[in-house]
């Protein structure tokens, strides 16, 4: 198989124009003919659902959550990058696409990146338009700030719930199309699998989660923004909810997994407390503007309280090995510096896993009220979770399960190698490469769904006038009858584990062989324990309840199923990858001071994986990486 | 610590519900409300059990997707903290607590303690936006917007939409919840236009909804995660009152 990636000819700044040109319209009053499914609706899924139902397709969207306002987009903090350059400082187009290219290890896609760098400046517009209250200057304008990767500000936010804002701006547009009639939302409601005919993607099957009937839904094109697989490492900041389901099961029909093994691991989180843990909870990298990242310089102060360490027996790892970048060095090296303090036995709190972000000097220098007025929500919440408070005391934070910047091929037309199946979002692998830069997953989200999607899934229906199914066809009911098997499956083991205990085990061994850092022999480790994880799970689960029910258990239980498989692939992605770039450092491959050692001439592609069937080995296929523009070099935050 | 818990389990919204009390043994100090109830259900479940059904998804406040009426108190009672930040050092070794679902007519049972709350989406698609489409819009700096304004508009729409306002009001109103996204989108420019209809057409949605009326006790406020003032319901009514003076 041949990655096509489609990108257009011409100068990097002019492809999108002239793409946007060249490519094939559907005539305003065909457009209701074509019936577009969308699955997920945080940013990408209700901006897109949105857009298309305004052009005037006939939109289906579907989320597991009770509303489509819940989507994990939410829970973003910090901010919004476009290149507006409204703060004068030296931003364009291209320093953002630079910047982004850079920030991702030289493994992304250029003609992407270049396109989400000059589609940002719509995004913003578009939101303010909506009435999201972004943070003003006096004067009425907008307001910006710095972020992790840049030394230009330009960062938009609204408080510390930039991504609420943004998503309740895009769901507030689907609501307008829900109550006109253009969409139709289906709440509670879970893809449980991809349905191909003729090897294109023509429909879903889905369960209700309230009475749990499955059923068909068929479209002339199905779009999945279904989020990261964080959640395959059990802890993660994800919520509770996100999983990689969707995107499994389109992987098992066909289409390619790109780049499995380049997850992010973020720096500010607040430490693990025990056992029974559920999540972790991030606190916004937005903190790094006025906060200092240290450990004490000698193990015997770890123990110590904060304020009884010298200022001289401080070691400001941060400044003191990135100086230009500093407390903002980006998030995969900010990460990595705090396992090597924390494993040279530096780190502080319980079991040593913990290093202080400390907000002293700032005080000291802007006053309370202004941190107060900057990151109060934070603060707030580390006292909620911690019981500690600090204004007074340094807060303690630790890298945790992130983003992914792998996901599902996609062309340059957001489009898999299934023809008809579309895929944005953080459930796409294209835009971040190896690392994706703060502020710069709420840009692609938005960028995919209002700006990208609806000039390309057009082209899509105009060039190929795709084949009308129905759900009467016999690949519908085989998927259904294949998935009440399933289920029936998953409540007749009545073994002695719980799901979560299994999936708690299976996201100790990704954290240990697979998370901050990996080796070859580690990745091997894990490559044989995953398999008898699975099979344990499918001997020995205890799944109460029954089908024809809300039934969580179940629910749960059918997700981790899919972590169990997907996990093996993630570990032998980043065993195949013998560089380290990014998110996915390899000891084995490491410069003499620590940082990542990418190995351009063997790894400069994107690894995209093709499932062949139940205990065959996944065959790799690459998208060469070539860089017309951005000059691939050594990445350097010093 | 150990704890007794007084749950509120139902199978579904046609068979009546009840009380059944289990154990919370060994519960720590920096467990959330929510990973107590974990706990409790592995238990449930190693036992062969139906674990007991609750909503939650991002569990650092943001979502609104938890619920639960803590001792009688939406979430527990604790100044501006939904469930899933509510945590167990505010609890007493030997406490019975008592665990209830949202209780309003709008918000229809479905299992336990998860209840139907469409009603809010219908609410906001009443009219809770600001009617433009993608593309189009002018620069984002044309529209300059007083910092105050921007900042109050932002107090209002930090709402998470989980219904603990109806959930604490004696007359099960969605007047808190409404009143924030009025308020949110009327405050600024961009929602000049649609000023009138949205609040008129929110208001009768509500009553569509069965919600009941408000007579300001103010408990909405007091329970809420985000601390929503009620001053925002004065304001809606305000922009209510000027819609019907003015016949929109």
């Amino acid at each position: 198989m041949t990655l096509d990636a489609k990108i257009p000819s011409g100068p990097l700044a002019a492809k999108w124009d002239k793409h946007k040109f060249d490519m094939k319209l559907v005539n305003p009053a065909n457009k209701r003919r074509f019936e577009v499914l969308v699955v997920g609706s945080g940013l990408a899924g209700a901006s897109a659902a949105a857009s298309l139902a305004e052009l005037g397709y006939k939109v289906k969207c579907f989320c597991f959550q009770d509303s489509p306002r819940r989507a994990h987009s939410i829970a973003a903090q910090g901010g919004i990058n476009a290149a507006k350059n409204y703060a004068n400082d030296g931003d364009s187009v291209y320093r953002l696409f630079y910047d982004t290219i850079k920030g991702g290890d030289f493994r992304s896609r250029e003609a992407n990146v270049y396109r989400l760098a000059q589609v940002s400046v719509n995004i913003i517009d578009q939101c303010v338009a909506q009435g999201v209250p972004f943070a003003r200057e006096y004067g009425g304008l907008l307001a910006n700030r710095s972020f992790g990767g840049a030394q230009v500000s330009r960062t938009f936010y609204a408080r510390g719930q930039t991504g609420q804002q943004l998503l309740l701006g895009a769901y507030q547009a689907l609501c307008r199309q829900i109550g006109l009639g253009a969409v139709q939302m289906f709440p509670r409601t879970e893809m449980l699998d991809l349905v191909v005919v003729d090897g294109q993607a023509k429909g879903i099957v889905v369960r209700n989660l309230v009475t749990g009937e499955i059923s068909s839904h068929a479209g002339d094109a199905v779009v999945l923004a279904t989020g990261g697989y964080g959640n395959v490492f059990f802890l993660s900041t994800n919520a509770k909810g996100c999983n990689v389901t969707a995107n499994w099961r389109a992987c098992k029909k066909g289409a390619l997994f790109a780049n499995p093994c380049y997850t992010q691991i973020h720096p500010t989180c607040i430490p693990v407390s025990g056992e029974h843990q559920s999540k972790l909870t991030l606190m916004s990298e937005s903190l790094r503007n006025d906060g200092r990242v240290w450990v004490p310089k000698r193990k015997e102060d770890c123990g110590k309280s904060p304020a009884a360490v010298a200022e001289a027996d401080r070691d400001y790892y941060l400044e003191r090995k990135y100086p230009s970048f500093g407390n903002l060095a980006p998030r995969d090296i900010s990460s990595r510096a705090a396992k090597e303090a924390c494993d040279a036995g530096r780190g502080v709190g319980p079991g040593g896993l913990g290093v202080y972000l400390d907000f002293s000097d700032s005080i000291k220098r802007l006053g309370e009220p202004v941190i107060r007025e900057r990151y109060g929500n934070l603060f707030d919440m580390y006292e909620r979770i911690t019981g500690e408070n600090a204004y007074q005391a340094p807060m303690r934070i630790f890298p945790a399960v992130h983003y992914t910047m792998g996901g599902l091929w996609v062309d340059y037309n957001l489009m898999s190698n299934l023809p008809g199946l579309f895929v944005l979002g953080e459930a796409n692998f294209s835009d971040h490469g190896a690392n994706r830069l703060g502020a710069s997953a709420l840009m692609q989200g938005l960028a995919d769904g209002y700006f990208v999607l609806p000039y390309t899934i057009g082209h899509y229906f105009a060039s190929t006038k795709p084949a009308k199914v129905s759900v009467s066809h016999p690949e519908f009911k085989k998927t259904e009858a294949e998935l009440q098997a399933m289920t029936q499956r998953l409540l007749a083991i009545k073994g002695k584990r719980t799901v979560l205990s299994l999936h708690r085990e299976l996201g100790k061994l990704l954290w240990e062989k697979c998370g901050m850092a990996r080796n070859d022999a580690g990745l091997k480790q894990a490559l044989q324990r995953i398999p008898e994880l699975r099979e344990e799970f499918w001997r020995n689960i205890n799944v109460p309840g029954e089908s024809g029910d809300l039934n969580q258990s179940l629910e749960y239980a059918g997700r981790v199923a899919d972590f169990m498989e997907f996990a093996e692939l993630l570990c032998q992605d980043a065993l195949h990858r013998r560089e380290s770039c990014g998110g996915h450092f390899r000891e084995e491959f490491q410069t003499p001071d620590g940082e990542a050692q990418r190995d351009d001439e063997n790894f400069a592609y994107v690894g995209a994986w093709e499932y062949r069937g139940a205990n065959q080995p996944l065959a790799l296929h690459k998208e060469p990486l070539a860089y017309e523009e951005a000059h691939m070099s050594t990445r350097s935050y010093k | 610590m150990n704890l007794t818990l007084k749950v509120w389990r139902k199978k579904n919204g046609q068979t009546p519900g009840r009380f059944e009390t289990y154990p919370a043994k060994d519960v720590l100090d920096d467990m959330s409300f929510l990973e107590m109830l974990d706990v409790v259900n592995e238990e449930l479940t190693a036992a062969g059990r139906e674990p007991i059904a609750f909503d939650s998804d991002c569990r650092e406040g943001i979502c609104g997707m938890c619920s639960l009426v803590i001792n009688g108190i939406p979430h527990g009672g604790h100044k501006g903290t939904a469930t899933c930040q509510l945590h167990m050092r505010h609890f007493k070794d030997g406490e019975t607590i008592t665990i209830e679902p949202w209780r309003a007519k709008a918000f229809p049972p479905l299992k336990d303690l998860i209840v139907n709350r469409s009603a809010f989406d219908r609410l906001i698609q009443a009219g809770g936006f600001v009617s433009v489409n993608t593309g189009g819009t002018p620069d984002g700096n044309a529209l300059p917007v007083p910092k105050t304004a921007a900042d109050q508009s932002m107090d209002a729409a930090a709402c998470i939409g989980c219904g603990a306002c109806v959930a604490a009001c004696k007359n099960a109103s969605a007047m808190l919840f409404v009143a924030a996204k009025v308020s949110h989108l009327n405050l600024l420019p961009q929602g000049q236009a649609e000023k009138d209809r949205r609040v008129l057409n929110l208001v009768k949605q509500m009553d569509a909804e069965g919600f009941g009326s408000c007579t300001v006790t103010g408990s909405c406020e007091a329970v809420c995660p985000k601390e929503i003032s009620l001053n925002f319901i004065a304001k809606m009514n305000r922009d209510y009152g000027l819609a019907i003076l003015k016949g929109s």
